[in-house]
């Protein structure tokens, strides 16, 4: 089942090289099984979909891989160690915006998981964040309210944050559902870039299946706590496999070389890509 | 706004991104000179104004001349005989160094109460907190526990376990409801209800006297009794602040949830519980030396935010200096307005701060969520 390319035998070096492991992941939330078992591998700088129907256990693998909650088997860097702040950025799907905060503390705050207890962001700290953000092309937007941005303006800023993490892993909760379709491939592709720019690894959760296949490297279906496929694109997007777990008929096009599903004509109104 | 001054340069010439991201993260969650210098000169001005007025008809410039007598290597002639300057120094100063010291602690546990409760009406007073440890002191004065030595008092130990209940019911029942600005407060509510009940019925068991005793100092008041509470409460304020202040930067990491603030490397569980039991022994012990005053923990962390900044940074420390500045101003008004009588201090702050309450209510009503 797993065509994926073995994890790269580079092991995790003071550069922080991006490698992680899953190994018979279990979450349980009371009598709930979210996840159970997942196995799963990341390369360097590897994009990998995850993708699957709502409340499959997307964000529930990335939550845990952030250790946001309790799970059973392991989750470890190439090196072993369980991965922290330092080494995994997660952007949440959510995020909560506080009241009055600016867009340069909220980038601020990704420096959180650098500093000790007591101690407060250095220069270099601030330094960092400055350059994130004209990365971002934030700096216009660096003293003003989260609250008074546009989506767009909203999502960047929340990478921000994740950026100046610096971890070499980027998880990212449905970072585009909130956003139209010209600034969802606009903040996709400013993604890719720093991806290959920098060597950051990237899990991203996505609804929409044509554009996880168009960004991923790799994509991994997940269907009631389990990793049901996982593979280039185009061979887990297969139409009997998707319908299977969408539970409703799908078919898969190629447009001008991009993938595309689509709902069987009859069922109109069940999927919403 | 702490952003406004755009005449700081970027503090690495060497690599400036755009200016305006460098002056931004530049300022980001500091506290701006002018703004401190602000609070600084306010709370001079307060101090001054209430050192100089009041019923002993000191003037201004022999109260100056008095004072500056005392700094070292100032040499002034005293024009105020001795019983006046006893009654500046005995009674006058303690008073007025101890509500700057009660105004700050109450405005400083107020601050860091909403950053870790997530909740800008968290206020020790409608949380509960000030109720507990009330009834915590009422139980040790009416057992006549009111012993000790300086910080060491049987009182603010006795404030403080009360406090610590309350403020750990109210958590309680709120619980699972971090989120929920309205929730906690009921818990508060509950909670205040409870003690309030529990010192009704501790009051009723004590003598003539001693409830006199007890429920003069229940309204909220600043006793002028020399030095000795500035020397219990003092301790408390650079113990628990300096605990505070430093873990302001928690609290504005907090800002983003519980979850995030995980995400990001922070334990919120543990400066939850590092920043709440700071925070309560400290109001436990400005209790405990001037009884329940409401409002000034929800009045000036407010004031502070509208006028200045969000970050906790910036809240925090100039919430003690507001916080002193506020209270010292109100005891003032307290000791003159109606003089030769007295109005208990805890009046005044609640007679500002219910409206002002109200007020934060009814323009934070579109944006909490019911």
């Amino acid at each position: 089942m797993t065509t994926a390319a073995a994890p790269s035998p580079i092991v995790a070096s003071a550069e922080g090289s991006a490698a992680l492991v899953c190994r018979d992941v279990r979450v349980a939330f009371g009598n709930t099984e979210a996840l159970r078992g997942v196995d799963l591998q990341l390369a360097p700088g590897e994009w990998l979909g995850l993708i699957g129907p709502n409340g499959a256990g997307k964000s529930t693998l990335l939550r845990a891989i952030a250790g946001l909650v309790d799970h059973h088997g392991t989750i470890s860097l190439s090196c072993g160690r369980r991965p922290g702040g330092t080494d995994v950025a997660l952007v949440p799907q959510n995020p909560i915006l506080p009241e009055g905060m600016t867009v340069a503390e909220y980038a601020l705050l990704g420096r959180s998981p650098h500093l000790g207890w007591l101690a407060t962001e250095s220069r270099r700290d601030r330094r960092i964040v400055a350059s994130v953000l004209e990365r971002l092309d934030l700096q216009r937007f660096a003293g003003r309210p989260l609250t008074q941005l546009s989506g767009g303006e909203t999502q960047r800023a929340v990478l921000a944050r994740a950026l100046a993490q610096q971890a070499p892993i980027l998880l990212l909760d449905e970072p585009t559902s909130a956003l139209d379709l010209g600034h969802r491939d606009t903040v996709l592709e400013l993604i890719d870039g720093l991806r290959r720019s920098d060597g950051i690894s990237v899990i991203a959760a996505m609804h929409d299946l044509g554009t996880a296949a168009r960004f991923a490297d790799r994509l991994a279906l997940i269907d009631e706590g389990r990793i049901v496929a996982d593979g280039a694109p185009r061979s887990v997007l297969a139409p009997g496999r998707l319908s299977t777990v969408y539970a409703t008929p799908l078919s898969v096009h190629t447009i001008d070389g991009e993938i595309v599903v689509l709902p069987a004509p009859r069922a109109r109104q069940e999927p919403r890509p | 706004m702490i952003h406004g001054g755009g005449a700081r340069p970027p503090d690495d010439p060497e690599q400036s991104p755009a200016t305006g991201a460098a002056e931004a993260t530049h300022g980001a969650f500091r506290l701006s000179p002018p703004a401190a210098a602000g609070a600084v000169v306010a709370l001079a001005a307060v101090a001054l104004l209430s050192a100089t007025t009041g019923a002993a008809g000191l003037a201004f410039g022999d109260v100056v001349a008095t004072l500056a007598d005392r700094l070292p290597l100032v040499d002034v002639d005293s024009a105020l005989s001795a019983r006046q300057e006893s009654i500046l120094f005995q009674i006058r100063l303690p008073r007025l160094v101890l509500g700057m010291l009660v105004g700050g602690s109450l405005a400083m546990a107020g601050a860091s109460y909403q950053g870790v409760f997530r909740n800008p009406l968290a206020d020790p007073y409608l949380l509960g907190v000030s109720a507990g440890a009330g009834f915590g002191a009422v139980l040790a004065l009416g057992f006549g526990l009111d012993v000790g030595w300086g910080p060491f008092d049987a009182l603010p130990a006795a404030a403080f376990l009360g406090a610590l209940v309350a403020v750990s019911a109210s958590a309680a029942i709120a619980r699972g409801a971090w989120r929920s600005p309205a929730t906690l407060l009921l818990g508060g509510i509950a909670m205040a209800a409870f003690f309030s009940a529990a010192q009704t019925y501790a009051i009723g068991q004590l003598s003539e006297t001693r409830t006199r005793e007890v429920l003069s100092w229940l309204f909220g008041q600043l006793s002028t009794s020399g030095w000795s509470q500035v020397w219990i409460l003092g301790p408390y304020v650079i113990f628990c602040g300096g605990i505070l202040l430093l873990h302001r930067r928690h609290l504005d990491v907090l800002r983003v949830g519980d979850d995030e603030a995980l995400s990001l490397g922070l334990n919120p569980g543990r400066s939850r519980l590092v920043v709440i039991g700071a925070a309560s022994l400290l109001t436990a012990a400005a209790v405990s030396v001037s009884g329940l005053i409401a409002f000034v923990g929800l009045v000036v962390p407010h004031i502070v935010r509208l006028l200045v900044s969000h970050s906790y940074r910036v809240v925090v420390p100039l919430s003690a200096l507001g916080g002193a500045a506020f209270l010292a101003l109100v005891d003032t008004g307290a000791r003159t307005l109606t003089a030769p009588a007295e109005l208990p201090v805890g009046v005044i702050t609640a007679f500002v701060g219910a409206p002002f309450f109200a007020l934060v209510l009814w323009r934070g009503a579109r944006k909490v969520p019911a």
